[in-house]
């Protein structure tokens, strides 16, 4: 297993699990599941979206009661916030979508969000409440899921991929019948003609208000209009971590991988998150910081076997999904690694759907 | 002399008092409670350690930087 | 003090203590337009500090009547530095405002702060560091007939004790960690500084007691006792208030946000006191602490070096490496020595903020991976305490800092956008 993030580790317990003895290697450098915010979120931009989605968030509330304490899985809900009569009905479609796939939603008078919020400004059109998301620490969850019996973790970065083994900085070679490419953005330095792209975003987070806010609010336009297309974007994000302190989101650029705080756009962000709580504004906040999502140009992630290299699967590209996603992913791999029956189709999430779109082009 | 509140308690108390100070005239010097609920109170006295950090009206400060004004209301963090 | 704040000047200069009044003094002497921000409500720094209780020495009582009738200069007392947004200008906030400004020159006098090591019952109230009882005393904390020890190593302590003498309190113990042959080296070697010698003479006390190791402060909501290791031998003393320090650490975090290259003692500078960023200079303890006599000149120096008058700058050269020299001696006479500092228990709180065990951390190699695991040096403080500690005690290198500086509004934040003010 390349990669000890919230993939690479849901992916190694999961074959562990089933197993098999699994190394990780990881080289500790910056990475997505330490920069991001940890939710579990059901997203439906697509139906190969919902359908990860769906499928892994009923597998982390499986997993929930066994977390430690510290990985704080709290199951919050997110609200998804309206401004207007469109988001309204964009609430509604969604609402339907997510029914879909299985995943309990509701629409929320604009009185019943006051209740539920009352530091959202007045105004609001109402939201969809969908309570089976939650959020939790990814970090310490990743770590913990590593603790498993059959797992052994080396601190070491891998300089090349080789058939069944991989070189590290040290000149050792470790060789494995499987080897699993779960190193998010790192990963293209090892692999050619990977299709994923850095997004880079700032987060921010806040000293403790405890009780001021209860569950992830998320703009209705998040992903679906305020992060389409190829500009600089910002959309209001934000969670309350156990402690009180509200995690603050989101941008999204491309064509950087500078990971300095770029107070402009930081600055941006935060008025958006104040149009929709303007207590902020009052609030001190402790931290900024940036991170990299690791994207593909249709937004889902590559899971499965790569189609030439022998041995060698692929889970990456999971954009700002990861820890969402990540059990369904390890499901899908350890299906595949097993040969077992997939929980779901794993079609959508192949590698070869890049080549069938671009043949021409052989290596991007 | 300077009239403030804290927790709406009334204190009274020389000029040129830093908040920390006034905590600790106050007969309980503690300006914040940790995870636990256990006191804290004002540390390393020059603005770095947080721990004195209160709500001065309406405002998260920290008390050892801040001197105390007429009519200002003081609350602990909770 | 509800004076707009300034837009712009030719020097900013961040401090208001003895090394950044100096600076200040000797640039506006050379016309330059001064803006002093600093973050105590009055001038004068940790050392200088004014109050209801204090009686300064006469020679900042000077400077600080030179500097405040300075023509030309802005003095913003209470106020922050939480970011750089751009080169060339700083983001402050005040408790009731924020903004932008814009500088030719910068002048970092960003001072030290106390190293604060993490022992059993550090957190409980009525535990402060040295310098911190000393400006809790300063800013008119009573402390008469209360009891008092004070633990840890540097001249601070003495300092500390003598504030706590003058105020009545009773000093029940003074714990100094280096053995008594550094100490007498120490002194014997002031005889190159005659004014240190006799300020070391009258600082002396008999409760002082080299060699000490502080073990824990013991209490329930607040602190009733400090037990003290000296010669072989453990002591449980009552007290009211325990003061404790371990030498101090150069502020650093606004010369790192900015680029500047440190060394292990603090900011990098060059003989005229500019850092390796262009139009940047540093002066006083956030270049290595060496006392405030060594500020005075480097701030001298910087603001003289910072209105271009380089011959001036350069005669005082010579002073500035007299009392370098008095530096070096500080650090190595009061060298920490790990084997009497305190002893490091699983149990004991290295991160107050996010309460973050010892043992917690004891498993990881560096930092950042202790700090992803544990949520170590993620609160408020933003590790300014327990990363110096995790240095100490494990090595670790310090994380580089990220904005805001400190804690912030996002109103103040939100200042960062402006691409142009306006008026």
């Amino acid at each position: 297993m390349i990669g000890a993030g919230i993939v690479g580790a849901s992916c190694a317990h999961a074959l562990a699990l089933a197993g098999l003895s699994v190394r990780v290697v990881d080289a500790g450098l910056p990475a997505a599941t330490s920069a991001g915010m940890g939710h579990l979120v059901s997203l439906d931009g697509s139906a190969a979206e919902l359908a990860l989605c769906s499928d892994s968030l009923a597998r982390w509330r499986a997993l929930a009661p066994s977390l430690p304490a510290s990985g704080a899985y709290h199951r919050c809900g997110t609200l998804w916030l309206a401004e207007n009569e469109d988001d309204l009905a964009t609430a509604d479609d969604k609402r339907a979508a997510l029914a879909m796939a299985g995943i309990g939603s509701e629409l929320i008078t604009p009185t019943r969000l006051a209740a539920l919020e009352p530091l959202l400004r007045p105004g609001l059109s109402g939201a969809l409440r969908v309570e089976s998301d939650a959020i939790l620490y990814a970090p310490r969850v990743a770590d913990w899921l590593l603790e498993c019996v059959g797992i052994t973790l080396e601190r070491a970065q891998v300089t090349a991929l080789e058939d069944q083994q991989v070189r590290l900085a040290d000149g050792r070679r470790l060789g494995a019948r499987v080897i699993v490419l779960a190193a998010g953005l790192q990963a293209g330095a090892l692999l050619e003609g990977l299709p994923i792209e850095a997004k880079k975003g700032h987060l921010l987070v806040t000293d403790r208000y405890p009780g001021r806010v209860s569950h992830q609010l998320v703009e209705l336009g998040y992903g679906a209009s305020a992060h389409a297309g190829q500009g600089t974007s910002v959309a209001f994000n934000l969670q309350a971590r156990p402690t009180g302190q509200l995690l603050i989101g989101s941008t999204r650029q491309f064509d950087t991988l500078d990971p300095r705080v770029e107070p402009a756009l930081l600055a941006r962000m935060l008025e958006r998150a104040r149009g929709y709580l303007p207590a902020l504004g009052a609030i001190n906040a402790i931290r900024a910081w940036t991170g990299f999502r690791a994207a593909t140009p249709d937004g889902l992630p590559i899971i499965g076997r790569h189609p030439e290299r022998e041995g060698l699967w692929l889970a990456l590209g999971h954009e700002g999904l990861g820890v969402t996603t990540a059990p369904s992913t390890a499901a899908l791999i350890r299906a595949g690694v097993l040969g077992e029956h997939p929980p779901l189709d794993p079609s959508p999430y192949r590698f070869e759907r890049f080549r069938a779109s671009a043949p021409a082009d052989g290596q991007r | 002399m300077i009239r403030l509140t804290l927790d709406g308690e009334a204190l009274v108390l020389p000029e040129g008092t830093s908040v920390a100070a006034a905590l600790a005239a106050s007969g309980d010097d503690h300006a914040r409670s940790d995870l636990a609920g256990r006191p804290r109170a004002p540390f390393c006295g020059m603005g770095i350690c947080q721990e004195c950090r209160v709500c001065i009206d309406g405002r998260r400060r920290l008390a050892c930087q801040t001197l105390i004004r007429e009519g200002m209301e003081v609350e602990r963090t909770r | 003090m509800n004076e707009r704040l300034p837009r712009e000047c030719e020097l900013l200069i961040v401090g208001a203590g003895p090394a950044g009044m100096a600076a200040a003094c000797a640039a506006a002497d050379h016309g330059m337009s001064v803006v002093v921000i600093d973050d105590n409500p009055a001038p004068g720094g940790q050392i200088w500090r004014a109050g209801p209780r204090v009686d300064l020495p006469l020679r900042a009582q000077a400077l600080r009547e030179r500097f405040e009738r300075l023509p030309g200069l802005r003095l913003c007392s209470a106020t922050r530095v939480i970011d750089a947004p751009a080169p060339g200008r700083l983001l402050v906030e005040r408790e009731h405002d924020a903004g932008v400004i814009d500088y030719h020159r910068l002048l970092l006098c960003t001072g030290a702060r106390e190293r604060l090591l993490p022992f059993p019952g550090w957190t409980l109230p009525g535990v402060t560091g040295a310098g911190g009882l000393q400006a809790l005393i300063k800013g008119g904390l009573t402390v008469r007939g209360e009891r008092i020890a004070i633990a840890g190593s540097g001249p601070l302590l003495l300092a500390c004790a003598a504030t706590v003498r003058a105020q009545r309190g009773r000093l029940v113990a003074l714990a100094e960690q280096s053995p008594w042959q550094a100490l007498a080296g120490f002194t014997i070697g002031l005889w190159r500084w005659p004014a240190k010698l006799a300020q070391a003479i009258a600082l002396a006390n008999p409760r002082y007691r080299a060699a000490s190791r502080l073990i824990e402060a013991l209490g329930e909501r607040r602190l009733e006792a400090v037990v003290i290791e000296s010669l072989g031998e453990r002591r449980e003393i009552a007290c009211d208030r325990l003061a404790c320090g371990f030498g101090l650490v150069a502020n650093t975090e606004l010369a790192q946000l900015l680029g500047c290259a440190l060394d292990e003692r603090g900011i990098l500078v060059d003989q005229h006191q500019a850092t390796s960023v262009a139009g940047v200079y540093a002066a006083g303890e956030c270049t290595g602490p060496g006392g405030s006599e060594l500020a005075l000149v480097e701030g001298r120096i910087a603001g003289l070096a910072a209105a271009d008058q380089y011959p001036l700058a350069a005669a005082l050269s010579r002073r500035r490496a007299r009392w370098q020299a008095f530096a070096a001696q500080l650090e190595q006479h009061f060298a920490l020595d790990s084997s009497r500092l305190p002893p490091r228990r699983a149990t004991t709180l290295v991160c107050r903020c996010e309460e973050v065990t010892l043992g917690e951390l004891e498993a990881h190699s560096d930092w950042r991976r202790a700090k992803l695991a544990s949520r170590c040096g993620m609160g408020a403080c933003q590790g300014r305490v327990c990363a110096a500690a995790t240095a100490q005690l494990f090595g670790w290198a310090p994380p580089p800092p990220r904005p805001p500086l400190s804690p912030a509004r996002i109103d103040s934040l939100l200042l960062a956008g402006m691409e142009e003010v306006q008026e």
